[in-house]
């Protein structure tokens, strides 16, 4: 039973070399998803940011007040294309103009970090990388191209806060054969100064990447705590259960 | 009509409410003697014999899930991803209701694998078991069915792309195949109409089907007693009273004994379901987040964890494998015209019938044998009761090297298993030689089971069931 056990957790261990390739991905400083400052500045990055042209037609606005807001401050600060509180994240934006205007109609977000989970990483370390990714690039119809996600349709929305960067790419000779050469990323070169120095940026990004991993299960963290109790219950169960059997057990010879 | 009873005067409401329903339901009072305090099972099960309880655990489970689930699902291609979402965060509770459910599906899987394990590796299967093993099968097969059937109804990417690739299978059955493709749909492409019907046997067709299985399969067990590790008939040594001496009770014995398994199991269902209810992508796939797209086919689909050993098969199919498959055939054939036993005419006829396949093997696209191995290789667990020859029914007094043929079958399972959750292997590879490989093995181990199952020195069975006092 054991060799079996072992067997099968290894083959559950091998699998998670699924990654498509492309650059690795950046590590998404998981705590955000508890901070509630960190939330509460992302959901407003989101609102001012992402909520033009991206839905989230799963979320209302009022279950922001699982972050500490009133329903008075979601209506005064975050209500910017919404009439009440209790209203669905939707946008005027409709899939055809989308797709006329950009090529690929925006997604909507409300589970958009449950759905880029990969063996490369988690869904919020895949969209830190890529909110961290753009740069410039002439070639594309909106200026801008993204490292993890080559042509994507979306333009930088957050490149005043970020400024302008280009890409880097550097051509190394072919160990295994000198004809030819390896096109590789080699960094980002900043072109002008954001309102936000990198350490900043970075960090409002993290913000608005623990918002979207909280939108895509508001009830994660809530999930957490109530697990710990029903795991302490059924260890104190066990022991009760262990005993009783061993209780009735003792008459059988 | 029985005689009444009468309870004692000053009898307590407990004794007088009893003596009243004996009166009017004795049938729930035998049945309860029958299955549960009279039901004389072996006192030497071990760690293998929780499964069976805990997979009607997870069949509860799933039962009340679902029910709560289907109070606020939507089966419209327009409306059912968003009513997902909605159960998880507007539904009170929903979270945790849709969680159980999809936690409750892998772990069904799990319980009902290792619960399939045991009974092949103590011979639950044999004489006078082979029916509780069939009805067993045939609820592994309803079980696939429902998972089938239930995967599309979160209407998401994998669900989408995993009905349309499966029922594109069946598009490859000769003749009828499109047509048959069509009457699954409901349409010439998966859409609202294979949706709906899916619902409808998800929540209401298979489950019955499944519910009445079970109960044949239990029925069938309590009628010729539990099979226990030694795989000793506990049924041949009786006291006087006619009570097998190595049988004890299932209740109490063994409902608080599988009280302790209900727990641990729990345990571990409940760290999974609320600390990692994707477990990692397998247990609930990523891409399954993404609403179905009839237009953008996933760079990768894969079945969830439980299909992927029988997708594997499906996918290791291949023209060569299917020459391979023919070699085999043409040789068993010949083999049993030198050595078989038998008439002179019905070896004739075995070989008539041989060519004949080999002949629709290659008129047939590779792509149909795929699916008829995949079929074949739930359909090979049915007749295992008459493909075992050995002269005892424990792996524990079978030749040493039995369990090595065991343990290269699940090994070989394993792989398949991995493999399927993996992007196809390129043509040629040495991956793909491997799947195939995996393929031979496991029909090997039924197929060749009437001749390698009687082959080496069994150890002397004990009169009685080992047993250590707690």
């Amino acid at each position: 039973m054991k060799r079996f056990l072992t067997i099968l957790l290894a083959a559950f261990a091998l699998n998670v070399c699924a990654s498509e390739g492309g650059p690795p991905l950046d590590k998404f400083p998981k705590e955000r998803v508890t901070d509630v400052a960190a939330l509460q500045n992302g959901a407003k990055l989101f609102v001012n940011y992402c909520l033009n042209c991206h839905a989230a037609s799963s979320m209302r606005y009022s279950r922001m007040t699982d972050l500490g807001l009133t329903d008075e401050q979601i209506k005064k600060n975050l209500l910017l294309t919404a009439e009440k509180t209790g209203e669905l994240m939707k946008v005027s934006l409709d899939t055809r103009q989308g797709k006329e205007w950009f090529g690929a109609a925006p997604p909507d977000l409300s589970v958009i970090a449950r759905s880029r989970a990969s063996g490369a990483g988690s869904g919020a370390d895949y969209l830190y990388t890529y909110m961290r990714s753009f740069y410039r690039d002439d070639t594309k119809a909106t200026g801008w191209n993204n490292l993890i996600f080559p042509s994507v349709a979306m333009p930088h929305v957050l490149w005043e806060l970020q400024g302008q960067q280009r890409a880097v790419f550097v051509e190394a000779p072919d160990p295994h054969d000198p004809k030819k050469t390896i096109h590789s990323f080699g960094g980002f070169e900043p072109i002008t100064k954001g309102t936000l120095d990198k350490l900043a940026y970075d960090s409002a990004v993290a913000d608005l990447v623990a918002y979207l991993q909280w939108m895509g299960e508001p009830a994660q963290n809530q999930r957490v705590r109530i697990g710990v109790w029903v795991l302490l219950f059924l260890a104190v169960f066990t022991v009760i259960a262990w005993r009783l059997n061993a209780a009735f057990w003792k008459d059988v010879k | 009509m029985a005689e009444m009873k009468e309870a004692p005067a000053g009898a307590s409401l407990g004794v007088k409410t009893t003596v009243w329903l004996q009166n009017r339901f004795p049938t729930a009072f035998d049945e309860y003697r029958k299955h549960m305090s009279e039901y004389y099972a072996p006192k030497n099960f071990n760690v293998w014999y929780f499964f069976g309880s805990l997979a009607m655990l997870v069949l509860v489970i799933q039962i009340v899930t679902g029910i709560f689930l289907t109070m606020h699902y939507k089966p419209d291609a327009a409306t059912a991803f968003a009513s997902v979402e909605y159960i998880m965060r507007e539904v009170p509770g929903g979270w945790l209701i849709r969680y159980m459910h999809s936690t409750g599906a892998s772990a069904f899987f799990i319980v009902v694998y290792l619960h399939m394990y045991r009974g092949l590796i103590y011979g639950s299967y044999r004489k006078p078991r082979e029916l509780v093993w069939i009805f067993g099968c045939a609820i592994f097969l309803c079980l696939m069915a429902e998972a089938f059937f239930g995967y599309l109804l979160p209407w998401g990417q994998m669900s989408y792309w995993g009905a349309q690739v499966i029922v594109n299978l069946f598009a490859a059955v000769p003749f009828i195949g499109p047509d048959l493709a069509l009457l699954i749909r409901g349409d010439y492409v998966v859409g609202d109409a294979t949706l709906n019907r899916f619902f409808a046997f998800h929540v209401i067709a298979v489950p019955l089907v499944l519910i009445g299985l079970v109960v044949a399969h239990l029925l069938a067990l309590h009628d010729v007693g539990s099979n226990n590790p030694d795989g000793v008939e506990i049924k041949a040594k009786k006291d006087a009273r006619g009570i097998p001496l190595d049988g004890i009770p299932f209740h109490p014995y063994y409902t608080v004994h599988d009280m302790l398994g209900v727990s641990v199991f729990l345990m571990i269902f409940c760290a999974i379901m609320f600390f990692a209810p994707e477990l990692g992508g397998y247990f609930i796939e990523y891409n399954n987040f993404i609403p179905a797209d009839p237009l953008q086919t996933p760079a990768h689909i894969a079945p969830v964890w439980y299909f992927t050993p029988f997708y594997t098969i499906l996918r290791a199919t291949t023209d060569p494998m299917v020459n391979v498959l023919c070699v085999f055939i043409g040789l068993a054939a010949v083999g049993n015209l030198i050595r078989g036993k038998g008439s002179i005419m019905l070896k004739g006829a075995l070989l008539v019938a041989a060519a004949v396949l080999i002949v629709l093997m290659k008129t047939f696209d590779a792509k149909f044998w795929g699916v008829v191995l995949m079929g074949g290789a739930v359909v090979i667990l049915f007749f295992l009761p008459w493909l075992d020859h050995s002269p005892v029914k424990s792996i524990r007094y079978r030749p040493g090297w039995h369990q090595l043929v065991l343990a290269l079958f699940i090994v070989a399972f394993l792989i398949l298993g991995y493999q399927g959750t993996q992007p196809a292997a390129p043509s040629g590879s040495g991956l793909e030689l491997l799947s195939q490989a995996c393929t031979l093995i496991y029909f090997g181990f039924f197929l060749l089971m009437p001749w390698w199952s009687g082959l080496g020195t069994f150890k002397p069975v004990p009169e009685r069931v080992t047993f250590a006092a707690h």
